[in-house]
């Protein structure tokens, strides 16, 4: 590493980079790095989930300067900011819909994984540490909700947090260590701020290992092939910043047009109503990109059991690497895999929209055969298809992207 | 935990997860048309200070506004002296330099005053049912100001055979058609000094434009910025695009 050091011009540069290598290091990752020269803009995705980390980042520290993270003063302190903080609207609007688009991006970024076969050798390790940020946004955004303190914050918590209770023996003992007390309450929304503000930062870490990771292991792209040589990459610098710079731009739209003109279209309005621990809102729903987990925990008539299969239904994914026996990464040479994908789509939002819906008739149906499928398309349907289905012939490789004769020919 | 406290706790959770909701079916509130809805939507400036007159002549009684100043009144076009005037108006509790509790006329920066000094004078006085702070009312209901305003204007005999509980009063827009709250608009109630004819209709439009302003007193300044921060991220995006065509020409 130090001998690039050479190649700075600039004195002081130079001096620096002798003795910490840090700007050849910001050379080689975040310029040189060779990447695939095909990849489609569901590649922009990762960089949009690292824009919206610095984004929410940003805008909480700032709101965390105003807040009062205590049960009689949180509501009226966000009211404060809404109302007599300079833009604190527009600060607040930012980071409520931030987290909206922070989970868009991601299960974007994911579906994106699951269908180029981004979790398969040597990828594992990077695919779990997007299982491990992916889990921390959760617990992240789930405890950010609680903070305005509305009806919505304080049932929502005693609704998950009393999932706890459902361990046996030490249930009772569990909620009753996580709320502080007796109920949600003071002590439960300081240690829940106190969490809010330290989690994203952890994720920020577990960020760089996963960009380490992909580093090592090189992008994956849309042919699933492996990179055969510089023929097949391109810098990373100019041509997917560039990239990355247009995808920002279009992302931030989108953001925008729920920002400025439907600030509260993907929050629940009594959340407008400040918390009362006497009076239960007639739904008790999460917010929508919980809304999948919660219909395959409501789904199931036994308490400990829906709790299960929830957890499981994001614990499941570590093990995709081995459920997917086929030897083909990329579902563009999978015919059969490819048209299963799209059914675990639309099963996932059949299962967010049963979610939101109280749980009986219809929804509850909806809920349970999604459930059912959610589980058998990874565990029963994944390995199946691996095994029994012909794939199409692989190309040779990236840059010659002309089919070869033997269609196992690849990786 | 008090007892009570924690079996509704478990009523509520056990809701939440199993047993179907009770909320009982009520219509759709019509669409109306606002002033402030759309990309350029802006509040009625005239109708934001009827709603204000009647929100203080009526509704004032009965329910709080805690989120608001009179200072913030200047946004609806009342000039300076006419705020301090609204706010002198009205009797504030305070502490005297002696400490003993007072009341005093208001001030610009004063907190709307309160009918009532707590939740549970309000129900006193209420026959058990709490008058909700309207500060919020319109971004905290299903519907929003469509709702609020049926709600105003919903209320109705009861039909023939519907059990209406003592004290209350059938209304077809509120969640279960029964309401503590009697009907609080009727025709000529107030006197406009803008000679706007005082119907119940008018008078709950409005009320939901001043109480629209008063949950999202930003809205004007938001969707201005949206417009300027939306054109400006189109060009940006052009841009962009237009240089990336140009990085990728030999790649592709
Ligand atoms: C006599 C006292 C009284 C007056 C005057 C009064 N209200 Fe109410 N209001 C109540 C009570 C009590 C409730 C609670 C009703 C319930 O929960 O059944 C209520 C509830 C409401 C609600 C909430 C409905 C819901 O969905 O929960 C709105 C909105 C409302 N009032 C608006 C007004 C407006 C606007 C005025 C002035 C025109 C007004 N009220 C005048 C006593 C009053
Ligand atoms: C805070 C959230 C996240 C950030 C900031 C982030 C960031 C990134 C970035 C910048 C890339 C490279 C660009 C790309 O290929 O899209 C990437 C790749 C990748 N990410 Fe993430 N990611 C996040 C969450 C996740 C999650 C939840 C998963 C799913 C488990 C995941 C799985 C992957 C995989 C498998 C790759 C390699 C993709 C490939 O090359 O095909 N990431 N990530």
């Amino acid at each position: 590493m130090a001998s690039t050091s050479a190649m700075f011009d600039n004195k002081l540069v130079k001096w620096v980079d002798e003795r910490l290598p840090i700007f050849s290091t910001m050379q080689h990752a975040g310029m040189e790095y060779p990447t695939p020269r095909n990849l489609s803009y569901w590649w922009n995705f990762g960089s949009l989930a690292g824009f919206m980390l610095v984004v929410m980042i940003v805008t909480g520290i700032v709101l965390a300067m105003h807040y009062t993270p205590h049960a009689d003063h949180a509501f009226a302190s966000v009211e404060r900011i809404m109302r007599d903080v300079n833009y604190g609207w527009l600060i607040r609007y930012i980071h409520m819909n931030g987290g909206s688009m922070f989970f868009i991006v991601v299960y974007i970024h994911m579906f994106r994984g699951l269908y180029y076969g981004s979790y398969k050798a040597p990828r594992e390790l990077l695919w779990w540490l997007g299982l491990v940020i992916l889990v921390l946004m959760m617990a992240t955004a789930f405890m950010g909700y609680v903070l305005p303190w509305g009806q919505m914050s304080f049932w929502g918590a005693t609704v998950i947090t009393n999932l706890f209770s459902a361990v046996p023996f030490f249930g009772e003992h569990i909620v009753t260590w996580l709320w502080g007390g007796f109920s949600v309450d003071n002590p439960t929304l300081n240690r829940f701020f106190s969490l809010h503000y330290l989690l994203p930062f952890v994720i920020a870490a577990v960020v760089f290992l996963h960009i380490w990771a992909l580093h090592t292991t090189k992008s994956n792209n849309p042919l699933g092939i492996d990179i055969k040589g510089p023929q097949d990459t391109i810098p990373f610098h100019p041509y997917y910043t560039v990239k990355d710079m247009y995808g920002v731009a279009v992302f931030l739209i989108f953001y925008a047009l729920f920002v400025f003109f439907a600030p509260n279209m993907l929050g629940d309005p009594v959340n407008y109503v400040p918390a009362n621990p006497l009076q239960t809102p007639p739904h008790i729903v999460p917010e929508w990109y919980f809304l999948p987990y919660y219909a395959i925990l409501r789904a199931i008539p036994n308490k400990l059991l829906g709790v299960i299969a929830m957890f499981g239904s994001i614990l499941i994914f570590f093990l995709t690497p081995w459920l997917d026996t086929s030897r083909v990464r990329s579902a563009r040479y999978r015919p059969v895999y490819k048209w299963l994908f799209w059914v675990f789509v639309i099963c996932c939002i059949a299962l967010g929209w049963a979610g939101a819906k109280p749980p009986e008739g219809l929804a509850l149906w909806v809920a349970r055969i999604g459930t059912v499928y959610y589980f058998l398309h990874l565990i029963v349907l994944m390995p199946l298809v691996g095994w029994f289905e012909r794939p199409l012939p692989v190309p040779k490789s990236i840059a010659t992207p002309v089919l070869s004769a033997q269609p196992m020919e690849k990786a | 935990m008090r007892a009570p406290a924690r079996t509704l706790m478990a009523v509520g959770i056990a809701a939440a997860l199993a047993v179907p909701a009770f909320a009982a079916e009520a219509p759709h509130p019509a669409k109306q048309h606002w002033s402030f809805s759309g990309f350029f939507g802006t509040f009625d400036r005239a109708a934001a200070q009827r709603g204000f007159q009647v929100y203080k002549e009526v509704c004032a009684s009965c329910h709080s506004m805690q989120y608001l100043s009179y200072r913030h009144l200047a946004a609806l076009g009342f000039n300076e002296e006419e705020v301090k005037a609204i706010a002198a108006g009205v009797e504030v509790p305070d502490l005297n330099d002696e400490g003993e509790a007072v009341k005093r006329p208001g001030r610009p920066s004063d907190r709307f005053a309160s009918p009532f000094p707590n939740e549970k004078a309000a129900r006193a006085a209420n026959n058990g049912a709490f008058p909700v702070d309207l500060t919020l009312v319109t971004k905290a209901r299903e519907g929003g100001p469509d709702y609020v305003y049926a709600v105003l204007t919903g209320y109705k005999d009861a039909p023939s055979g519907f059990q209406l509980q003592p004290g209350m009063n059938y209304n077809e827009y509120f969640p279960g058609h029964q309401i503590a709250m009697p009907p609080p608009l009727s025709d000529d109630q107030v006197t406009f000094a803008d000679n706007t004819k005082a119907s119940v209709p008018q008078m709950a439009k409005d009320l939901v434009t001043f109480l629209s302003w008063a949950a999202e007193p930003e809205l004007e300044a938001r969707k201005a910025m949206g417009i300027k921060v939306i054109l400006f991220l189109i060009v940006l995006s052009g841009l962009l695009y237009a240089v990336k065509r140009k990085v990728w020409a030999d790649v592709h």
